[in-house]
Formats: C-alpha cells, structure tokens, sequence
C-alpha cells in the first residue's frame, strides 16, 4: 500500500486513493477544500481548483516535484509521494486566486440567499479568502429558472461544479439536463426549459456547493441557522428514508439528505422523502443533528456536539 | 535554396489530383512501408528522425508512438489534428489545400505504423472546403487500393474518415477533439489517461498534428537518419512557418529548422523584410500563445548569438528572454503596432474560447479582456497593470488544459517586455485616439 506524507502527517492508503481522499483519510484539519469534487459521484472534480496542492516529491521511486499544483482531487497518490497543502505558502496564494476567480461573477447575495449558512463558497471565502474584490465590472446575470415545480435554477449564482450533472446523469434515468454554451457565458440548463421531473432530483439541490439550486418549498421561508436540524428516518421504498428535517418551532420546513464532515451527502433521498414528508409524524425522530463547526448554522445552537476542523487557515493578509 | 521535404511540389498543376501526385513520387511511401516494412521498424524509423510534433507542444513523435498501449482484441486509432485555430497559423489549411494526398499518405503509413485500421482527421469547421478537397481525395485513394480492404494486397486494412468540428478552438486540444469527435460537447479530458491509453471510445488512441503525419512521408522515402541530418540539433527536418504581420511577404514558408530568424524575416527568399521600410517592434514567433519579444529579443538571444528559428534557440533564455516554436504561427509587427491593442485583441479571442470548465480560465480570461478594453477605452489605471499581472499568474498552470497558459503567457510577456506602453496608455489616455488598427497606426512611442 502507498505512502504518502500530507503537511507533515503520513498515511498508508490503498492503491488508487487521491491526494484529497488520503488528506481526508487523516482528517479535516488537512483535507484541501473541494467545490467540485463528491466522493459518492464518478468523475466529479478537476473543475473548480481550490483544492490544488503541491506535490513536493513524486514518488519514492521517482523523487521529483511535479513541475505546476495539481488537483488533489484527481491525483492518485504514489509511494513515497509528498505533498503541501496548507504548510505552503505558494498553495495558500494560489488558492486565494482560484477563490478570487470563483467570486468574480458571484452575486454575492448571501443575505437574501438560502444556501447562506451552509454555503461551501462562504465557508471557502471565509478561510481562503481576501477580503475584498479586484473585480470593477459589471457581474453576470441570468434569468432564473423553475426546473420542476420543485427546484429552482439560479444559475447566477452557479460555480459551474458540474455535481448536478452528475447527479442527473448517475442517479436519475434519462437526463434532461447540462451544459450548454461555453466559456463565461456556460450554464446549467434543461435547453428548453424542460421540468427535471423525476424521484432523485432532489439530491440535485443537496449537492450545490452554493445556492444555485434551492428548495422550492424551502425558499425564503427562514435562514437555515434560525432552524434545527433533527435526524430522523421512516420506511421508504425507494431510498434509505434517512433524513434530517429542519425544525422552527414544531414546523418541519425542509428535508435534506444527511451530510458528513466534508459537507457530502451520506446518501441520497427520494423527493418523496425531501418534498412530501413535511409532518413530524412521518418520521422516526433520532435526535438532534451533529453539525460541522465551521459552518455559521453551529453558531447559534450546536457547539457542544460540533467536529472541530481545527484552526482557521492564517490569512495572508 | 533551403529544403523541401513537405512543399517541393506545391505549386504543380493539378498536384491534387492523385494521378499528377503519383507520377511526382507520390505514394511511394505507401508502397515502400506496408509491402517492405513491419509497424515497429517505421516507429523505429520516426525515433530515429528525431520529429517532433508540428501541432504545438513539440513532442517527440516516435516517443508518442511507442507509448501507445497495445492491449489485446482492442482497437486503436489514428486521430489527425487539423483543428488549426491558434490566431497566426495557417500552414496545415494550405498543406491540406495545395497537396491533400500528402495527408492520406501520411495517414495511411502512420495507420499502419501504429496498428489502427480506423483513422479520422478533424478538421474545423470553418475549413469545409478543405473537407470537400479531402473528400475528393480520399475517394481517388480508395479507387486506386491505397484505402479499403487488403491494401495493396498486404492484408491491410483501412477506412479513413473526415470529421468536421463545429469552429472551437478547444477542439484542437487533443482531448476535447475526441470528445467532440466522440459527438459530446468539446470539453478537455482531466488526464490521466492519456488518450495513449484511453483516447477515442476508451481506446488506446494518438493524437497527431497534420504537418506531423506529412512529415512522416518523406521520412519513410528518405530514411530517419537522412532526416535527421536536415535541421539543427534536436530540432530536426523542416517546418512549416506561417508569417503573417508587417512583412513584405506573408505566406506560408517551409524552412529548415535552424535558420537565423533575421534571415527568415529580412531575406527575399522567405520574408523579404519588413514592409514600407519601417523598423521591426516585435514577433510573436509561433502562434498567439507564445510570448512575444522585441525585436532585439527575436534576432539575437540575451546572450548576444543570433537567434535560429529552432525549438531550442527560440527558447533559449526561458520566459524571461526567450519564447517558443509551438505552431510556428510567425506574426511581424513594426514600430507601428499597438502591444496592448493586440494583446487585447488576444486576449478576447482567449476569452471566446475558453471552455468554461475550470474556474481559472472561465472567469481569468473574461477579466483581463475587461481591463484590456479598460486600457484602450482610455479609462486604465496604473493598477489594471499590476493586476494583470497577478491574473495571468493566477491562471497559468492550474488549469486543466493549456489554453489557460495561452491565455497567460501572451499577457505576461507583453507586461514584462513592454511595460512602458502600457503605463504610457494610462497616464496619457488621450493619445489612445491615434491607435485606429491592432497592426498599423501612428501609434505612441513609449520611451
Ligand atoms: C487550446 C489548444 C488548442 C490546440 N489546437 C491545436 C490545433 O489546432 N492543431 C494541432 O495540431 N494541435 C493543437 N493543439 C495541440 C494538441 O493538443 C496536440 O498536442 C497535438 O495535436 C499533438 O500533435 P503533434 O504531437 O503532432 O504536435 C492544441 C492544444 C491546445 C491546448
Ligand atoms: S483551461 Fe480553459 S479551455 Fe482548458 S479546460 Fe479549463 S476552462 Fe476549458
Ligand atoms: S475539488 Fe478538486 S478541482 Fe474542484
């Protein structure tokens, strides 16, 4: 089995693991952020780059860096493999670029935003961020769109991650959606506006780094830190039936899937689950959530029961 | 006289017929690989003759080759790269035009070298009337046995094709052309694998640039070894050089890899100098993507020897001081020209073509086209300059495919060698006005 050493901790992992899935492997405190990268969807990441590290030496075998930063979510470790991630100041640089990028065009809408609060591209700006914009023009815009009467498409705010696709094309039979157009002007979309009409396309929305696709029966009912989140579970015949619903008061204003530590769905749900069990009394309750410390919907509520990533990263300035 | 390997025979009449072709010595390669040769002595043959790829990169092509992966009861393929969409370079459209059958034959000796009995050439969309000549082309070579069933009687089989991509210049890069050829949408592959391994439909696949697969002709007729006796060093045989820009000859010019650069640019057998006798600014010497230089830069390294017009002595002096071969898309300009209005005019062409897949280029090259036309709009800011700095930098190499470092470098460069115009543009925005062309104009003069 490879070795690979990742900011000075080293790990034997099974041949064929990533950079990202060895960092993980040793814990969030070194894993490299992924936007794009979902460890349940094949062939997701390369896209986004915020998770590019440096490969300090090759392999045993073959002890050279590797000329550029690579992408540790497509990189396979080699033994004896060495790699920076957040002990080198040259990765932190570049990922303040990739992040600079990212939010070029972003609307940066949080506060009107029902991602806000457990959004991957907020948490990322706030580690890796500056903390403000070079960008001087005019941002780009979209139309929204309804995909379903469920799901709403807001491509402008879209990172182009390209998990959705994924998602349409691994989880749900007959895609209707992708890319179209190119370049900047890329976006999401069902061509001809097609309903995205089938029983798992609501992962689509769990796994949206940002809020490009929300919950059409969650928009702007609450922010997500005002509710509380409860673990739960019934019978369902097309999926696992393990949920977490997201409380105020005795209401349950929403469902989602379970996410783990590195904000990944643990598995998917059906939309009979996410959109039509809205009634406490659909469900097992298991008790209250565990949340992700870095995440703003901790601060409010869940600090006792929080994984804590570790320091923030030192900012660069 | 320099020597011509690829274009001895261009301008015979009726050349692209395969009958005029023929009675010039046309097809001998074909006879002479798969009735007296076996596929591993030609790889042989293409190491030995030192090729390296015409498409860019400059990759040994015989070390391509012997990469393929050869797995059983799979097929494998030949795909020809004639995407030609890098702004500067025009040599395949004219090597495809003026002699098709130069192409096929290559095809059909490189099909043979590397075992696959299906090859396509992509060609861009723009260049449909190529598609018809090579068409026409192919039609003749199947007629006369050169394609097909049992080629030749030797047992060789092969079906070559034409595919026309749709004008996206990401198509040429080798995995977006599979993709594309595949009937997806033209996005680059995240490698590995290699299209040497998993190329077209998952198979074992190579990529190879038009001029490339000619090349491979007059090698098989010659030898490797007398190949690579032409040229200089480890930059062997002729090059296809396409000079376009403020020179009294544009055209499309084979040379012999290691001829001064100041030859190339001022003698009447290839440039004839710069026009109207004006003073030479710069060169991009191989495709928009390379770095430009001032003209002290391209006619004489930093060290003070003549530059050549070889992959080694156009790099010499790294990015600092020197640039690339790549396509050998050669673009003159003179004292006239505008750096910053053509760098813009670049850039946007960058930015059109970029993908989209990967947020530094998606959203880089957008930016810098903004601050560019900033610039020209009169309205830059000291700044902008020192942002483009960063933004380049913030793409080149964290990309999934090289357009971003085309993207890049033609920024870097103009920066780094001619600041002064730049900071002339924003502190003095009125003289912008006189900038009417991206070529030729009363432009300022920065000190
Ligand atoms: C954005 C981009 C565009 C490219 N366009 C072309 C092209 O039009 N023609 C070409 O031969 N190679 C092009 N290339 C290079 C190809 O990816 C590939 O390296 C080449 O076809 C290999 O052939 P060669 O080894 O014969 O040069 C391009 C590369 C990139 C990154
Ligand atoms: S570098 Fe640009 S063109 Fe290449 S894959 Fe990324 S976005 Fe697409
Ligand atoms: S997570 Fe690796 S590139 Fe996006």
């Amino acid at each position: 089995m490879p070795k690979v050493t990742i900011d000075g901790h080293t790990i034997e992992v099974p041949e064929g693991t990533t950079i990202l899935q060895a960092a993980r492997m040793i814990g969030p405190e070194v894993a490299p952020p992924a936007m794009c990268y979902y460890s349940k969807l094949a062939t997701s990441g390369g896209y986004c780059r915020t998770c590019i590290v440096k490969v300090t030496q090759g392999s045993e075998k073959d002890p050279r860096p590797m000329p550029k930063p690579v992408a540790s979510c497509r990189t396979t470790v080699m033994d004896g493999m060495v790699v920076e991630n957040k002990t080198s100041a040259e990765v932190l640089e570049a990922r303040k670029g990739v992040v600079e990028f990212l939010l070029a065009n972003h609307p940066l809408d949080c506060p009107v935003c029902d991602q806000a609060g457990e959004c991957h591209l907020q948490d990322l700006s706030y580690e890796h961020g500056a903390s403000d914009t070079r960008y001087e023009f005019e941002r780009r815009t979209f139309d929204k769109i309804d995909i379903g009467d469920k799901i709403k498409l807001h491509m402008t705010r879209c990172i182009l991650c390209y998990r959705c696709v994924k998602v349409a094309d691994q989880l749900t039979p007959g895609r209707v959606h992708g890319v179209i157009n190119r370049g900047d002007v890329a976006e999401i979309s069902t061509y001809i506006e097609n309903a995205i009409d089938n029983e798992f396309s609501g992962n689509m929305i769990d796994v949206c780094p940002v809020g490009a696709l929300t919950d059409k029966t969650f928009r702007f009912k609450s922010r997500v830190w005002f509710t509380k989140p409860v673990d739960a579970h019934r019978e369902c015949s097309s999926c696992s039936g393990k949920v977490v619903l997201w409380y105020q008061g005795a209401e349950v204003l929403r469902v989602t899937a379970r996410k783990d530590a590195f904000g990944e769905v643990e598995e998917f749900i059906c939309n009979t689950c996410r959109f039509d069990k809205k009634q406490t009394a659909d469900w097992v309750i298991e008790g209250p959530r565990k949340i992700n410390a870095h995440s703003v919907i901790s601060a409010n509520h869940y600090e006792a029961d929080t994984v804590n990533p570790g320091p923030v990263t030192p900012r660069l300035n | 006289m320099g020597k011509k390997l690829l274009l001895a025979n261009d301008h015979v009449p009726g050349i692209q017929s395969l009958d005029v072709y023929s009675k010039h010595g046309g097809y001998a390669a074909v006879e002479k690989a798969l009735k007296t040769m076996t596929p591993d002595a030609l790889v042989e043959e293409v190491k030995t003759s030192g090729l390296r790829g015409r498409g860019g990169a400059g990759f040994p092509t015989g070390m391509k080759w012997s990469f393929l992966a050869k797995p059983e009861g799979v097929p494998r393929y030949l795909v020809c790269n004639a995407d030609e969409s890098e702004p500067g370079t025009f040599k395949d459209r004219y090597l495809m035009e003026r002699i098709p059958h130069l192409l096929i034959e290559g095809m059909i000796v490189s099909s043979f070298a590397l075992g696959a009995n299906t090859s396509y050439i992509y060609i861009r969309g723009e260049y449909f009337y190529i598609v018809r000549i090579l068409e026409k082309a192919i039609e003749e070579a199947y007629a006369a046995g050169y394609l097909g069933k049992n080629i030749l009687g030797t047992g060789y089989d092969l079906d070559l094709y034409v595919h026309p991509g749709a004008g996206a210049y990401i198509c040429g890069e080798e995995t977006a052309l599979i993709e594309s050829l595949e009937g997806k949408r033209g996005n680059p592959r995240i490698k590995p694998p290699f299209p040497a391994v998993k190329g077209l439909y998952q198979c074992p696949t190579v990529v190879n640039n038009v001029e490339t697969i000619a090349a491979v002709v007059p090698i098989v007729n010659m030898g490797g070894a007398e190949y690579a006796k032409i040229g200089i060093g480890r930059s062997t045989g002729t090059k296809l050089i396409s000079a376009s820009g403020h020179i009294n000859k544009p055209g499309v010019y084979e040379i012999e890899l290691g001829v001064p650069v100041e030859e190339f640019i001022y003698s009447e057998e290839y440039c004839g100098g710069i026009k109207n006798g004006k003073k030479l600014k710069a060169v991009v010497a191989g495709g928009s993507s390379v770095p430009i230089l001032p003209g002290e830069l391209i006619l004489k390294t930093a060290q003070g020897e003549p530059r050549l017009m070889s992959y080694e002595s156009l790099a010499d002096g790294g990015f600092a001081t020197g640039t690339m071969l790549g396509s050998g898309g050669f673009i003159v300009m003179d004292e006239t020209s505008s750096i910053v209005k053509n760098l813009w005019n670049f850039t946007r062409f960058y930015h059109h073509e970029s993908c989209g897949q990967c947020s530094p280029c998606r959203e880089g090259t957008g930016w810098m086209e903004k601050i560019l036309h900033r610039i020209m709009d009169g309205h830059g800011k000291q700044s902008d300059i020192d942002l483009l700095w960063d933004l380049q930098k913030n793409i080149e190499g964290k990309t999934i495919c090289p357009l971003g470092d085309a993207a890049a470098w033609p920024v870097a460069s103009a920066i780094r060698h001619f600041r002064a115009e730049f900071e002339a543009y924003v502190n003095n925005p009125g003289s912008i006005k006189e900038v009417r062309h991206y070529y030729s104009v009363n432009n300022l003069q920065p000190a």
